[in-house]
């Protein structure tokens, strides 16, 4: 029996490298793939939670969370798409003329 | 229907107001796209012409006929029940200020209903022949159906605010028909100058009109008169606040009566068409000032101050304003000036107490002057619109019943024994001498301007009509008698001149004074109110205290100084005739002085017109554009000079914001996870 506090460290960690991809990288689609990681490491929380409480709704959570992130992903990548064509270019670091 | 007729008393006013809005459509709707199409081809009489021609004299002649009739009725009633109050609905509740629109029927609004409809109807038919030539036709009878809409309303409110309303209705139309020719500076500059004129008098109304509601809680005739003597036994009704309150009331009527020191706009108002003179600015409008003092004559006797100061300007106004119109040669300019001083007279009279007699000579001068302005009128008619009295003369022969009618006119305003202006002046001297309130200077001051007035009227008449023409020729050529639209008025109007006095023959001749008579219920009962009304209600028999022979004495007296008038006027005009100019260039400082009129309206001019545009300017400079402006700018550059700093955080990197994001959480988490441990 794996104590619950180890899948917490694991969805933690998964959360962490997450938020730091987004935070730190300019490549869009890579800000992308670390907003699933950290949809993903909050799904581990969810299961393991509702595993070790056994209540089935931790669970109900985690597939409601999967379809929002396709959901999402589907958008994102779309978005993407458009963008690229428009200015050829997927650095977000490029793309700050909504400003002041 | 106990009442009977009385019951249509509101008729009155309605029947023009009915006229204003067929005439307002046909103006509208059929003149203004004839007029506004342009202006060469209208040689053929458009047949809304007619329709106006009759609508607008017809209302108004109903309109009398209505009023007659109410009278009538009114007459039938014994003395003492003579005050018939129509309230026709309520107009203003707020709290406790109960004003309803309510109508008022007693001698003295009876009076001048009829003065009103009745020279108004005359005024009406003559303007149709007179106004025959202008395009603007129905405007013209909509602004004068509008004026006889307000002018009843004036005289037939029952509370100070109808009244008010009334008072600036005849003001706005005031404005609108000495601007009629409003192509003309000149005419639109006289049409502002009344109406700012006005205004500055009206502004004494509207406090006198709070302190009245402040004092009695009601603004209706009935209601504050009948409190008078209660407050003033109560102490809450002092003589201060009386004077303050007939102050600020005479202050309007200064305004809107044209005395000392507003009546600069009268003689600028002769821009306007002559019809409109005769019955704006000489019979009717000029005259609601002394109404409203004598329909205020309860709270005027409790201010002797305020007494004094009435008639003091109405004696300075009467023998001032009549030195100004012996130099002038426009002919309306002069007939101005004359009604400037008659109206001078009818408030000395007021300022002695006596309101029989200042409405007495309200309607004789009604009478008289309308009859001189439409005499003018036809002149100026005849000369195809020349006014200069230098280029008249001999016109005797060309308009036979025009000279007849003014000649009849003039003989009654100079104070010929027998015609109307001689009742009414002389009772006015003679309550100037022997009031409690008059004193001899007032007399001497009032009888020399009654020389003046023969004098200068006299001269009018001798320039214009007898002697060599002076006439341009091509003028000369076309002189011709009006027509009988206009004519006809002339000599109904003359007939009154000469018997409107006949209803006020004073005892001391014999007569029966019908006329106090029949305002003794309006002015005796509040008269016998106060001390002061004691010696008022005394003084008004006159006789009382003086000797009849007295009475004949100063009677022949003041004849003997308008002869004297006539008599100088017809060794100028008419034996000596270089002698004027003459006279002239011997003293040209004089001459100049009193032919610029003084330079009233210059030293006004400097004296208040540039002071308050300078303060104007300065509070335009520093309050405007400094403090105003200064205090909205000043915000717009604090939230920009803030904004400047802050908005550079927004600096469109996304994974700033993202960061921020983070930092946003982890705080709130952190914080959220503090406070847990610490609990």
């Amino acid at each position: 029996m794996i104590a619950p506090s180890a899948y917490l460290l694991l969805s933690a960690i998964l959360f962490g490298i997450g938020v730091v991809g987004v935070v730190a990288r300019k490549n869009i689609l890579i800000i992308l793939m670390s907003v699933e990681l950290m949809l993903n490491g909050v799904n581990v929380a969810f299961v393991a939670a509702g595993s070790y409480l056994g209540d089935p709704a931790g669970g109900v959570f985690a597939f409601m969370v999967m379809t929002v992130a396709a959901a999402e992903a589907a958008v994102g990548l779309a978005l993407l798409i458009a963008l690229y064509r428009l200015k050829e270019t997927i650095d977000i670091t490029e793309l700050k003329v909504l400003k002041w | 229907m106990v009442n009977g007729i009385l019951e249509y008393l509101w008729l009155v006013p309605a029947l023009p107001l009915l006229g204003v809005v067929l005439n307002g459509a046909i103006a509208l709707f059929a003149e203004r796209p004839l007029l506004l199409k342009e202006a060469g081809s209208h040689h053929e009489t458009p047949a809304y012409r007619k329709l106006v021609a009759f609508i607008a004299p017809a209302v108004v002649g109903a309109a009398f006929i209505v009023a007659l009739l109410c009278v009538l009725s009114l007459a039938s009633r014994p003395a003492d029940g003579r005050t018939f109050v129509q309230i026709l609905f309520p107009w203003i509740q707020a709290g406790s200020l109960l004003v309803p629109a309510a109508l008022q029927l007693d001698p003295l609004s009876s009076v001048m209903a009829l003065v009103v409809t009745g020279v108004g109807f005359l005024i009406h038919v003559y303007s149709v022949g007179y106004m025959s030539h202008e395009r603007a036709f129905a405007r013209y009878f909509v602004c004068l159906n509008l004026f006889m809409f307000a002018m009843l309303t004036l005289v037939l409110a029952n509370n100070y605010l109808l009244m008010f309303v009334g008072w600036e209705g005849v003001g706005l139309c005031s404005y609108l028909l000495i601007g009629f020719w409003y192509e003309k500076q000149s005419a639109s500059d006289a049409g502002k100058k009344a109406f700012v004129a006005n205004r500055i008098g009206d502004f004494g109304v509207l406090l006198a009109m709070f302190l009245v509601f402040w004092t009695f809680g009601s603004l209706s005739y009935t209601e504050v008169f009948a409190k008078v003597p209660l407050l003033r036994e109560s102490g809450v009704l002092t003589t201060g606040l009386a004077t303050a309150i007939t102050l600020l009331l005479f202050l309007g009527a200064t305004g809107k009566s044209a005395q000392i020191p507003l009546y600069v706009w009268l003689p600028d108002a002769m821009e306007g068409p002559t019809p409109v003179s005769a019955l704006i600015h000489a019979a009717t409008m000029v005259t609601a000032g002394v109404y409203m003092v004598a329909r205020s004559s309860a709270l005027f006797l409790l201010a002797p101050d305020t007494m004094m100061v009435v008639a003091v300007i109405g004696a300075v106004t009467a023998i001032f304003s009549a030195t100004i119109g012996i130099c002038q040669t426009d002919i309306k300019r002069v007939l101005a000036y004359s009604t400037v001083s008659q109206l001078g007279y009818m408030f000395l009279a007021c300022g002695v107490g006596a309101f029989t007699a200042a409405i007495f000579h309200l309607m004789t001068h009604a009478f008289f002057k309308a009859l001189l302005f439409l005499g003018s009128g036809s002149v100026i008619h005849a000369l195809s619109g020349e006014q200069d009295m230098r280029k008249m003369g001999g016109l005797k022969k060309y308009v036979p019943i025009t000279f007849a009618t003014m000649f009849a006119a003039t003989l009654a305003i100079a104070g010929i024994p027998g015609l109307s202006g001689f009742f009414s002046k002389d009772e006015i001297l003679w309550q100037a001498f022997s009031s409690s309130h008059g004193s001899p200077v007032l007399w001497v001051i009032a009888a020399l301007a009654a020389g003046i007035t023969a004098f200068y009227m006299f001269r009018l008449v001798f320039l214009t009509f007898f002697g060599k023409s002076r006439m341009d020729p091509g003028v000369e050529k076309h002189a011709h008698e009006s027509p009988w639209s206009m004519t006809a008025p002339l000599v109904i109007l003359a007939v009154l001149s000469v018997a409107g006095g006949w209803v006020g023959i004073p005892a001391v001749l014999g007569g029966s004074n019908l006329f106090e008579h029949w305002l003794a219920p309006v002015f005796h009962p509040v008269a016998a109110a106060g001390a002061h009304g004691a010696a008022v209600a005394g003084a008004a028999e006159g006789a009382v205290h003086h000797p009849a022979a007295l009475e004949i004495g100063l009677m022949a007296l003041s004849v003997a100084i308008a002869l004297c008038g006539i008599g100088l006027a017809y060794f100028l005009y008419r034996v000596r005739t270089g002698k004027p100019a003459e006279i002239a260039s011997r003293w040209p400082t004089l001459y100049d002085v009193v032919y610029h009129k003084y330079y009233i309206d210059e030293f006004y001019e400097w004296a208040v017109i540039r002071r308050v545009v300078t303060f104007s300017d300065g509070l335009w400079q520093m309050f405007d554009a400094l403090f105003i402006d200064g205090i909205v700018n000043g915000a717009a550059d604090l939230v920009r000079a803030a904004a400047g700093r802050i908005r550079r955080l927004q600096g469109g990197v996304v994974g700033g914001y993202a960061f921020s994001l983070l930092a946003g959480a982890v705080l709130l988490v952190g914080y959220i996870l503090y406070r847990s441990v610490v609990q």
